[in-house]
């Protein structure tokens, strides 16, 4: 175990007062996209789209403290879940969009 | 709306609903085995409290059994629920058998409706009620001892995933003699399942019996996982753990992930029946080919969910009985979690007929041929752990060969389906139902058996009689071929599955013979009970106190049989795999610890049981839409948790004193013991000491 | 003083208190274990919603009908607001000795979250009264179970809020206490989390498509 300094309320305080402020500036992005139509069509789902990713990334880093600092059976789970997620998902809108296909 | 919004006390149960009232207003065949089918339930019943009440055991088994934390007595308890559910689902089969063995140009002894009822209870019954509890039950029983640990991360809710499993199965019992059970199968599929075409309450016991130990099982997946990942004992890491450990932790992540669907597919399901909504109907947008989606994204990581403890049973009882390590552990870990992995992948494999294109079923066709490449790399490793042992052939070890040669043939049958084009021929026949049994049978409950087999004398103290081990096991083993093989000729013939009645009269041959193979197995599972019975009663003679048997290898071996309350006096330090082995071969299996603490303990609890009676009051007024007592359940069941976090004693202690003065006494009376020879294993000179050999 | 390694997820209670420190690395392990459980519950809503939104309207109402943008976006800040005030309560909880604070940021983030349950349910109403109800259609039975599951999720956690209150009050600021209360960070956080795909896959995708 690393001597570094220990944790002090003022950096778990910054930690949350910058993951607030980028959550808000994430989300007002977000909605500023739909609401004033900028981009076109695709790219603006697109775009939304990585700002999702983006602000949970926001979340995960700042409000639940999970980095890669954090104990590997946690970022196992994370990452195991995200494959998860990933396959059933993916896998669902899929079979069912190609179903709708033939089946609709 | 399609709830009836008159507010009775009893719903819309009425007095009709009785099983024995309809066996009276309509006396046929049919009805006639309904009532003799719920006399039996009922007397049963009536007799088990009668000896509870003679043998004045009212006091244990509520303040040693039901209230209990204990992860061993929680085992045990869902143990028993799978000894009895398998009873009523083997009949079951055995009925299914004789219909279809009469049926053909012949309506047979059951009408299509009860017929309808049987498959579907037969198959809920033993895939969620016989199978999952008897795993968890051994999972719970075995995993925490060979990991080094006192008890499960969160006993509570250990008892909690118990009583919910338990409310599910008493609804489906409740079924048999209150309504009428689905007819829908155990996948209960809409629109059928949906309330236009099956208005009354059948598919709701499905329903709300299948969601309470669905959410059981996911609970108890993360106690698992927990308890694996943080309660091990010092030194044992995890490629330290006995193969049964790795097999209880990916069953877990399975147990975490799979519900979820299975949780959701039904509610939808309900609430499509109850409120009227649009997810699986035929009009207004509903699509029914997502359940079949969400309902096997559940379907296939659940048969893994029950494969995987076989699996691990196996790889203990046949390193044991061939008196070798485990061959090849690094593979058959890795093989494991690839099994785990892609058990997330091939779910469509069974609905390559519901209209998707060619390139989506070939992907999942290939997964799913994939999938057969690790459990074939374990089979291997089990062959080789056997070659150059010196192997015992005792109860355990048969029904582990045996299942060595049939699963493989089940396999090769899975193989041959998940080719797409050959299921569409095949699909839904008895071939696939050939394909299902010669999986769950050789696989897992010849596995649970062995694995019953196997630890049984650890946890009660005394050996079960080989004799009758055996005899069981050529009854299940001829059984099993007698039934299932023919089947797979009558499906290549084009018998489909749920098939109440026949019109071609060249399957009455193979189907006579599935009935006598029945029958077999019927005997296989009575041969078990005869020797329950026969051991209890030479228990004197039986008894094993010193706690190893067999030679085990892994430290469950290492305590008393039974084992006390808070499994190892003191905290054992591993140093390698076959942590057991390993101490006796030092000479330090039975040294006295040099210094003993104090142990902590949870307390017993009432919160598990109020919790299992609010599920069963909150599941029956589902069912019966009796609102108010839907309304009490969910407030006790909840009532009791919130109360519960403001208990502050959960705990007692043991003192270090009585730790220290039970266990030398236990290790003094295993010096005084005599070792046991391999020849001398299975005679009462076999007092739990076996010998250890170089 | 040494710094203590992050045991598990959320704020780690290493530097004040190392007993519950310890004691918290398997049961927060647990907990957000479960978490994992619920999230794949939620995914398996998403990827229903995302069929039935497009191909489940059967004639009736579409996203553009029935979503109401701005009621959206205030419901977001109200819940993104509560992450940062449980956020406070939890550095209260770390670095406070008194209760005082922790009861102040917690009672302000159950405001916030019964703001957004308030709002959530004036909107189903008001789209019930417009015929938008989740019997019309495929799309809107998926829309209602979707939001409506988040929505009891988020009314459970205020349950939990007031249970933590009064147990604050009875049993003080034990061990127990902590280690629910750090468990109740990680739902609550979580929630956001989903929320976050909501507005954007339900609300804006909605709007945008």
């Amino acid at each position: 175990m690393t001597d570094e300094h220990v944790e002090t309320y003022a950096q778990d305080f910054k930690s949350y007062c910058i993951g607030g402020l980028l959550a808000l500036m994430l989300t007002a992005l977000a909605f500023g996209l739909v609401i004033f139509e900028i981009l076109p069509h695709f790219e603006r789902l697109i775009a939304l789209a990585i700002l999702a990713v983006a602000q949970i990334v926001v979340h995960f880093r700042y409000f639940l403290h999970i980095s890669w600092r954090s104990h590997r059976d946690d970022l196992q789970l994370v990452l195991f879940t995200s494959l998860i997620l990933f396959l059933m998902v993916g896998g669902t809108i899929w079979i069912l969009f190609n179903l709708h296909e033939r089946m609709m | 709306m399609t709830v009836e919004s008159s507010f009775s006390l009893l719903g819309r149960l009425t007095p009709q609903d009785i099983s024995f009232v309809q066996t009276f207003e309509n006396p046929v065949m049919s009805e006639f085995i309904d009532g003799a089918a719920g006399s039996v339930l009922v007397i049963g019943m009536i007799i088990v409290a009668a000896l509870l009440t003679y043998y004045r055991g009212w006091k244990t088994l509520w303040f040693d059994w039901l209230t209990s934390v204990d992860h061993k007595k929680v085992g045990i308890m869902y143990i028993v629920v799978a000894f009895v559910m398998l009873a009523r689902a083997i009949i079951e089969g055995v009925l299914m058998r004789y219909q279809q063995s009469i049926a053909v140009n012949d309506p047979g002894v059951l009408t299509p409706d009860h017929f309808g009822q049987l498959f579907s209870t037969h198959g809920s019954i033993m895939i969620f009620f016989m199978a999952m509890p008897f795993i968890t039950g051994m999972i719970n029983y075995i995993m925490p001892q060979q990991i080094g640990a006192r008890d499960v991360s969160f006993p509570l809710l250990n008892a909690i995933s118990l009583w919910l499993t338990a409310a599910g199965a008493a609804l489906v019992m409740i079924s048999l003699v209150v309504g009428k059970f689905s007819t829908g199968g155990w996948t209960a599929y809409p629109p059928y399942t949906g309330i236009e075409f099956s208005p009354g309450e059948g598919v709701d016991y499905w329903i709300w019996s299948i969601s309470l130990t669905s959410i059981g099982s996911t609970l108890t997946g993360v106690n698992f996982a927990t308890t694996i990942y943080k309660n091990r004992a010092p030194g044992m890491t995890l490629f330290r753990m006995p193969l049964f450990c790795w097999t209880s932790l990916c069953t877990s992540v399975l147990m975490i992930f799979a519900m979820a669907p299975l949780t959701i597919a039904t509610l939808m399901l309900a609430l499509d029946r109850y409120a009227g909504f649009h997810f699986f109907t035929n009009d207004l947008g509903g699509n029914m080919m997502n359940y079949a989606n969400l309902f096997w994204l559940f379907g296939h990581p659940e048969v893994y969910i029950l494969i995987l403890p076989a699996f691990g049973v196996f790889s203990e009882v046949i390193s044991t009985f061939s008196g070798k390590t485990i061959y090849g552990y690094k593979s058959l870990v890795v093989a494991t979690m690839s099994i785990a992995v892609l058990s997330f992948t091939v779910w469509l494999h069974h609905f390559f007929t519901m209209g998707q294109g060619a390139n989506v079923n070939a992907i999942f066709g290939i997964a799913t041929m994939l999938i057969g490449v690790p459990t074939g790399v374990k089979v291997y490793d089990w062959l080789l752990t056997m070659v150059r042992g010196r192997i015992r052939l005792t109860t355990a070890m048969l029904f582990s060969i045996m299942f060595l040669v049939t699963f493989v043939i089940g396999g090769l049958t899975g193989v041959i389906l998940a080719n797409p084009p050959v299921d569409f021929a095949v699909h839904n026949s008895l071939f696939l139902v050939a394909h299902f049994h010669n999986m769950v049978i050789p696989g897992v409950l010849f596995g649970m058996i062995a694995g019953y087999q196997f630890w049984f004398p650890k946890a009660f103290g005394f050996r079960l009689a080989e004799r009758w081990g055996k005899a069981s096991f050529w009854c299940w083993s001829f059984g099993f071929y007698l039934t299932f093989m023919p089947l797979y000729v009558l499906g290549l013939m084009g018998a489909m599955r749920r098939t109440v009645e026949w019109f071609r009269p060249e399957y009455l041959g193979w189907l006579q013979v599935s009935f006598v193979g029945a029958l077999l197995l019927f005997s296989g599972f009575i041969f078990l009970c005869v020797q329950l019975i026969v051991s209890v009663r030479q228990r004197d003679q039986r008894r094993v106190p010193a706690g190893d048997p067999w030679d085990g290898r892994s430290l469950e071996w290492s305590n008393s049989a039974p084992p006390p309350e808070y499994n190892f006096a003191v905290i054992p330090e591993v140093s390698g795999q076959d942590a057991f082995t390993r101490l006796k071969e030092q000479g330090k299996a039975y040294a006295s610890p040099t210094a003993y603490d104090d142990i902590v303990v949870p307390k017993n609890s009432i919160v598990a049981p109020v919790i299992g009676v609010g599920a069963i009051a909150l599941g029956f007024a589902l069912v019966w839409h009796i609102w108010w007592l839907v309304a009490l359940g969910f407030v006790t069941m909840w009532g009791a948790v919130i109360a519960r976090s403001f208990v502050t004693e959960t705990e007692r202690v043991i003192p270090a004193s009585k730790v220290r003065a039970d266990h030398e006494a236990w290790l003094q009376q295993v010096r005084e013991c005599a070792t046991t020879s391999r020849e001398q294993e299975d005679t009462s000179a076999n007092v739990g000491r076996a010998e250890v050999l170089a | 003083m040494k710094r203590q390694p992050l045991l598990h997820p959320g704020l780690n209670l290493g530097s004040t208190d190392e007993y519950s420190h310890d004691e918290a690395e398997p049961v927060i392990f647990g907990f957000w274990i479960f978490l994992m459980a619920d999230l794949v519950l939620f995914a398996i809503l998403f990827a229903t919603y995302a069929s039935m939104s497009v191909q489940g309207q059967a004639g009736g109402p579409s996203p553009t009908d029935v979503f109401d943008l701005p009621s959206a976006f205030i419901e977001t800040m109200l819940l993104l607001s509560s992450s940062i005030t449980f956020g406070m309560a939890s550095l209260a909880l770390k670095y406070k000795a008194d209760r005082l604070h922790l009861v102040f940021w917690l009672v302000l983030t159950f405001c916030l979250g019964a703001g957004f349950i308030g709002m959530e349910v004036r909107d189903f109403w008001i789209m019930t009264q417009q015929g938008a109800v989740p019997q019309r259609s495929g799309f809107l039975s998926a829309f209602y179970l979707l939001v409506a599951t988040h929505g009891i999720h988020v009314s459970a956690g205020l349950c939990w809020m007031i249970v933590m209150l009064v147990q604050l009050r009875v049993l003080g600021r034990t061990t127990e206490v902590k280690l629910r209360l750090m468990r109740l960070a990680l739902f609550w956080h979580m929630l956001d989390i989903v929320w976050v795909c909501i507005f954007t896959f339900v609300y804006l995708f909605g709007v945008a498509l």
